[in-house]
């Protein structure tokens, strides 16, 4: 029995190196003052930053990732709640294969999705830009927007809402005032995972952008010129960064609104 | 309990559909002012559908809703003057006790001091003084139904709506809020109309109740009227236990009937002790509740009128109640097939439980006595 304990964690820590090495890897690079990727450190460094910071592509693609993303969250949040309180708490003929096929995209290829949105975006003749990579964001976030969402919303006692309107609120106030702050903790969670998905979404951004760089598509561009990687490390080093931020804040959003209201602080994302 | 007190819920051939189910069938019902009413019935019968309709989250297919004389159609819940508490309280957990209570002064011109002290006084009604800044969501059932109270008359409704307010109670909680709820409603002198499927929580709270079945009233009484004259089989059924015994009526004189019952012998009942028969019924059935006979002791005297002998086959022993069933000599005489009754005694000093088997003597009224036929 131990030895089938260690060999038990030996695999549980090999696969944890696995997964977080080459993260770690990240600033370790992205300090080091060589030029090539390779051990053994040569010396330490910020210049790479500092390029990273010079260059203009990469300020638009982040700004155009950024706007995406932010755009995307929203919007995929907003429609989400929509799509969620409506599934929660009516009846209508047809819901169960309208929830089915706008959870759908969730399990289809996004390369499919990218290909023919491409085909139809240009027959119709719109002209690619950032906005149409958000468009093909909020598709593919509102299915993990209205998972989150409907849990918040279903897990909500729909006395509340009418015990809101008895007391002389209208629809919306009652709305605003008692199940907006009680799915708080979903929303937050909704917009961000919907950020952080739009964020590294690489195959519609790639079909959809025209000739605009994301983080994501510019990053695979410069991946040929060996002289930029370290800057793309840089670069890696504060995506990660700004991932763990914004994830802890969401974490602790979520447990401060869980505890409020005296909420079991199980499930989350983390 | 006077009956000039004006109309406060007129309910008008009310009909409610949902789809193909016809939840409400032609309610006709008027609720006083300052009436503890209660809509009793089993799950499924449309009480909690008509408090619904009243507060004005349903619309009504047909009929009218009047509350204080005035018709309701066109008045959403927002702007009626009833209020509710709702079977799971509806607490906003994201609130303070105090927030929750003083929820519904949101659109209240009056000043912050005035309304922290209305909202003081709400909570000091209900037996919550103090709490004020507790966080809702650490409040017991019972603490929790207090701030769904205080939340709701604060307000000073002309209507208080309950549905099943105390299903969610453990027993002790449950009585203890029964008699605290009457007090209240005493004390505010609002009309109380409470949904509830509870027989006795109806008795103990009600000035009038309103037993319905699919959708129907099938009786509206006082407590008592409900008890001891049932309008139904169905309604004896379901308000506290009745023995049946099946009957032949022998003929019908001046407003009464003469019946003859095997073991009882032969009553002549007046047309108040009349009610209605199940469909399914054989035929006509006397019907009594267990704790309108009495065992007499072989060396007791009584003061009823009549008399039957019996034999004992079973003793519940329950502490303050014992329960007899009984077989009455003559009982199986019409189709040979024995018929147990329950009785119920009380335990006073000094009288012993009777032992399995014995023989005894029953006294008992025709007064107490119904047929449904």
């Amino acid at each position: 029995m131990k030895g089938q304990g260690r060999g038990l964690q030996a695999y549980a820590l090999l696969y944890l190196l696995f997964l977080y090495a080459p993260i770690i890897l990240l600033p370790l690079f992205a300090f080091n003052s060589g030029t090539i990727i390779a051990f053994p450190l040569q010396g330490f460094t910020t210049g790479w930053f500092a390029q990273m910071w010079a260059n203009a592509t990469l300020r638009t693609a982040l700004t155009n990732s950024l706007i995406i993303a932010v755009s995307a969250a929203i919007l995929a949040t907003c429609l989400g709640i929509f799509a969620a309180r409506a599934s929660t708490r009516f009846e209508f003929p047809g819901k169960g294969g309208m929830m089915g096929f706008i959870l759908l995209p969730m399990v289809l290829p996004e390369i499919i999705v990218a290909m023919s949105l491409l085909v139809v975006l240009l027959g119709v003749g719109v002209e690619l830009s950032i906005l149409t990579v958000i468009l093909g964001h909020v598709l593919i976030c509102m299915p993990y927007a209205i998972a989150i969402l409907s849990t918040a919303f279903s897990s909500l006692d729909r006395s509340l809402e009418e015990a809101a309107y008895d007391l002389g609120e209208t629809r919306w106030s009652a709305f605003r005032l008692v199940t907006l702050p009680l799915v708080m903790p979903g929303i937050i969670s909704s917009l961000l995972i919907s950020f952080t998905i739009s964020l590294d979404e690489f195959i519609i951004a790639f079909f959809l952008a025209g000739n605009q760089p994301t983080l994501p598509t510019y990053i695979f561009s410069q991946l040929r010129f060996p002289k930029q990687i370290p800057m793309i490390m840089a670069l890696g080093t504060v995506l990660v960064a700004l991932s763990i931020v914004l994830l802890t804040l969401g974490e602790y959003f979520r447990r401060r609104g869980n505890a409020r209201m005296g909420g079991n602080p199980t499930g989350g994302f983390l | 309990m006077t009956d000039d007190r004006k109309p406060m819920i007129e309910c008008r051939g009310v009909h409610k559909h949902y789809g193909d189910y016809h939840a409400l069938r032609g309610i006709d019902l008027t609720i006083r002012a300052g009436e503890f009413f209660s809509l009793l019935g089993p799950s499924g019968c449309g009480k909690t559908t008509l408090l619904r309709t009243i507060a004005g989250f349903e619309d009504i297919s047909e009929g009218a809703i009047l509350i204080d004389q005035k018709r309701m159609d066109e008045v959403p819940a927002n702007k009626r003057p009833t209020n509710m508490v709702f079977q799971s309280y509806a607490i906003f957990p994201h609130l303070t006790v105090a927030q929750n209570v003083a929820f519904g002064l949101r659109r209240d011109p009056r000043g912050k001091a005035e309304k922290a002290a209305l909202v003081e006084e709400a909570l000091a009604m209900v037996g919550l003084r103090g709490f004020g800044n507790r966080a809702a969501h650490a409040l017991s059932g019972g603490q929790r139904q207090r701030v769904a109270l205080a939340r709701a008359l604060i307000l000073k409704p002309k209507v208080l709506l309950l549905d099943e307010p105390l299903s969610a109670l453990d027993r002790k909680m449950r009585e203890q809020m029964q008699v605290e709820l009457i007090k209240l409603q005493r004390q505010v002198g609002i009309t109380f109309v409470l949904v509830t499927h509870d027989q006795e929580e109806a008795l103990v709270m009600s000035d009038r109740i309103a037993v319905m079945f699919e959708g129907e009233i099938a009786q509206l009484d006082g407590p008592e009227a409900l008890y001891a004259r049932p309008a139904s089989r169905r309604v004896a059924d379901f308000i506290g236990v009745m023995n049946f015994l099946p009957a032949r009526i022998l003929g019908e004189g001046d407003g009464t009937v003469t019946v003859e019952a095997p073991g009882l012998g032969v009553v002549e009942l007046p047309a108040r002790q009349v009610s209605r028969a199940n469909p399914d019924d054989e035929g006509p059935m006397i019907g009594f509740r267990p704790e309108t006979m009495t065992l007499v002791g072989s060396n007791q005297t009584h003061s009823q009128p009549r008399e039957t002998s019996a034999t004992i086959d079973e003793v519940v022993y329950y502490g303050d109640m014992t329960y007899y069933d009984l077989r009455l000599d003559g009982a199986a005489g019409l189709d040979g097939r024995a018929r147990p009754v329950r009785i119920s005694m009380r335990n006073v000093f000094g009288r012993d439980v009777q032992e399995v088997g014995t023989r005894t003597r029953l006294a008992w009224s025709p007064g107490s006595l119904v047929l449904f036929r």
